[in-house]
């Protein structure tokens, strides 16, 4: 404040060095054409991917286009709840809202046929054991929880499988 | 400077409240469209450029989604405004008079639908003494309206008169949201809705997209019959806090104008932003022009109005009119921000 002279008026006046604004606006989602298919199918534990008909390659989860072409995809293909973990971290940092026990890991798992990965966690093995290449199952939760949400998957849990060779998912990292 | 044209423009069908489809879903078919009337493909297109708001869409980098109904593979140049389409057309524009494009596609949309407009509206506000009031954006037009009227630049029946000619003009417009009006004397007993605005007074809240390709000399003429020139562009703003603006007029607007060389040669039509009927009068005034100019011929804003795209789209409409041979020369002109904050104008002819 050195250098700032304030009118007599306010010279007896404690300064206002910050404020509080409070804003919230609250919106309703609409997931779209294509996620919308996608989340049906996630609440009857079915993972839903939609293929390119010009690149061929699976999208996932699918928001109507295709990312490389720009072109709506054209094909629902419908793919195993299980594939590989392509990348992940260990979170050491608690977040608000999270009843997740520290460390634990969130990945990337790309269901097998799929050209693109879903998030999500893995548990059921340390978290210093977790690795790229890794094969993973999904944990559904019971079915009275499932959801049109990807907390359906409670999280993805390692098939005991050999790891996927590195050039099979090159193209994920 | 190069001379560039709009070669081609598409918007959608604009509707109150888009249901069905996400943004990218909404946009993909105005994309395609332009391309397709073309006939090119993204790889002929060496500069996009996009507007768009996260603001409307509630959520972060919410452009990045539709960028996914472009085709950015192989990888694209492109850029971003988190403003109205006019500017992403600005920019492109720029691009092209430095040599670095030839061709640009340039993209809006706006869905105002998730949230309450008004209200996410005051979030452009100044932080610290205006925002935290959320005055909302109809409040803050009915404030200039007020003043407009008290300085006589308009009157009630005059902005009943804009209202019933836009909409009624609308009947020609397929992609209109609101189409047709009572007789201005009916739609003067209405009741206020933001005192002195009523509800013909006002833009409908609107979920929609526009697309415009620009093109570079030989190259415009190549890709169509009839380019619409760029024969002026300019935009302007207004200073932050609307405490010390006179809301009556629109200076920025004139220096655009000027600059832009509006009052070189007449006028045949004008597409102008306001969306708020006593806007289109400070804006006529603003731009000097005559009682001889068409203003709105597609209806304007207060017949389809989707956030972020509605001044592309006049820009879009007005090229239609000059590719068309319906007019000779037109004005185009956008707004962004309460009260017509900022301005764009630009002038469009045909082929001399």
């Amino acid at each position: 404040m050195s250098g700032l002279t304030l009118p007599p008026s306010l010279r007896d006046v404690e300064p206002v060095r910050s404020i509080r604004t409070p804003a919230r606006l609250d919106y309703t989602f609409t997931a779209g054409e294509a996620t919308s298919r996608f989340l049906r199918g996630i609440a009857a534990r079915k993972i839903l991917g939609e293929r390119c008909g010009r690149c061929h390659k699976v999208i996932l989860p699918p928001r109507g286009s295709c990312p490389n072409c720009g072109i709506p995809t054209s094909e629902q293909v419908e793919l195993p709840d299980r594939g590989i973990v392509t990348t992940f971290c260990v979170v050491n940092v608690k977040f608000s809202g999270s009843a997740m026990e520290l460390p634990y890991v969130c990945a990337t798992v790309v269901p097998d046929g799929s050209d693109m990965g879903l998030f999500g966690m893995v548990q059921e093995i340390p978290f210093d054991q977790i690795r790229m290449g890794m094969r993973v199952e999904a944990v559904w939760v019971d079915d009275d929880e499932l959801t049109h949400d990807l907390a359906s998957i409670k999280w993805w849990k390692p098939t005991g499988e050999p790891d996927a060779d590195d050039e099979t998912y090159r193209e994920h990292v | 400077m190069r001379d560039v044209a709009v070669v081609a423009f598409a918007q959608s069908h604009h509707v109150r409240r888009e249901q069905e489809r996400n943004e990218v879903e909404m946009v993909m078919p105005v994309l395609h469209q332009v391309k397709e009337d073309l006939g090119i493909d993204q790889s002929q297109i060496d500069f996009t450029c996009s507007g768009s708001t996260d603001y409307l869409a509630g959520s972060a980098f919410s452009f990045v989604m539709t960028l996914d109904g472009v085709g950015p593979e192989p990888p694209i140049s492109e850029s971003h405004v988190e403003m109205d389409g006019a500017w992403a057309l600005y920019e492109a524009w720029v691009k092209i008079q430095t040599g670095a494009a030839d061709t640009a596609l340039v993209y809006a949309y706006g869905k105002s639908s998730p949230g309450s407009l008004r209200d996410v509206l005051s979030r452009q506000l100044d932080p610290y003494y205006v925002a935290p009031l959320w005055p909302d954006s109809v409040a803050l037009a009915a404030l200039q309206a007020r003043a407009c009227l008290d300085a006589g630049v308009t009157t009630p029946e005059e902005m009943a008169e804009i209202a019933a000619r836009s909409r009624r003009a609308a009947a020609d417009n397929p992609f209109a949201q609101l189409q047709g009006s009572d007789d201005p004397a009916v739609l003067l007993k209405e009741a206020e809705l933001a005192a002195p605005l009523r509800q013909h007074d006002c833009s409908p809240v609107t979920d929609g997209a526009a697309a415009i390709v620009l093109a570079a000399g030989d190259r415009a003429r190549e890709l169509s019959k009839a380019p619409a020139w760029i024969r002026g562009i300019d935009h302007r703003i207004e200073a932050h806090s609307l405490g010390v603006r006179d809301l009556t007029v629109s200076p920025s607007t004139t220096i655009a104008a000027e600059r832009a060389g509006v009052g070189d040669r007449p006028v045949d039509i004008a597409e102008l932003h306001a969306p708020f009927t006593h806007q289109e009068v400070v804006l006529r005034r603003a731009l000097g022009l005559g009682d001889d100019v068409v203003v709105n011929p597609s209806g304007g804003p207060l017949a389809a109005n989707p956030m972020i795209a509605a001044g592309l789209i006049r820009i879009g409409e007005a090229a239609t009119r000059i590719s068309r041979g319906e007019a000779g020369r037109a004005v185009a002109h956008a707004t962004s921000g309460p009260c017509l904050q900022q301005n764009l104008v630009c002038v469009l002819e045909g082929e001399a």
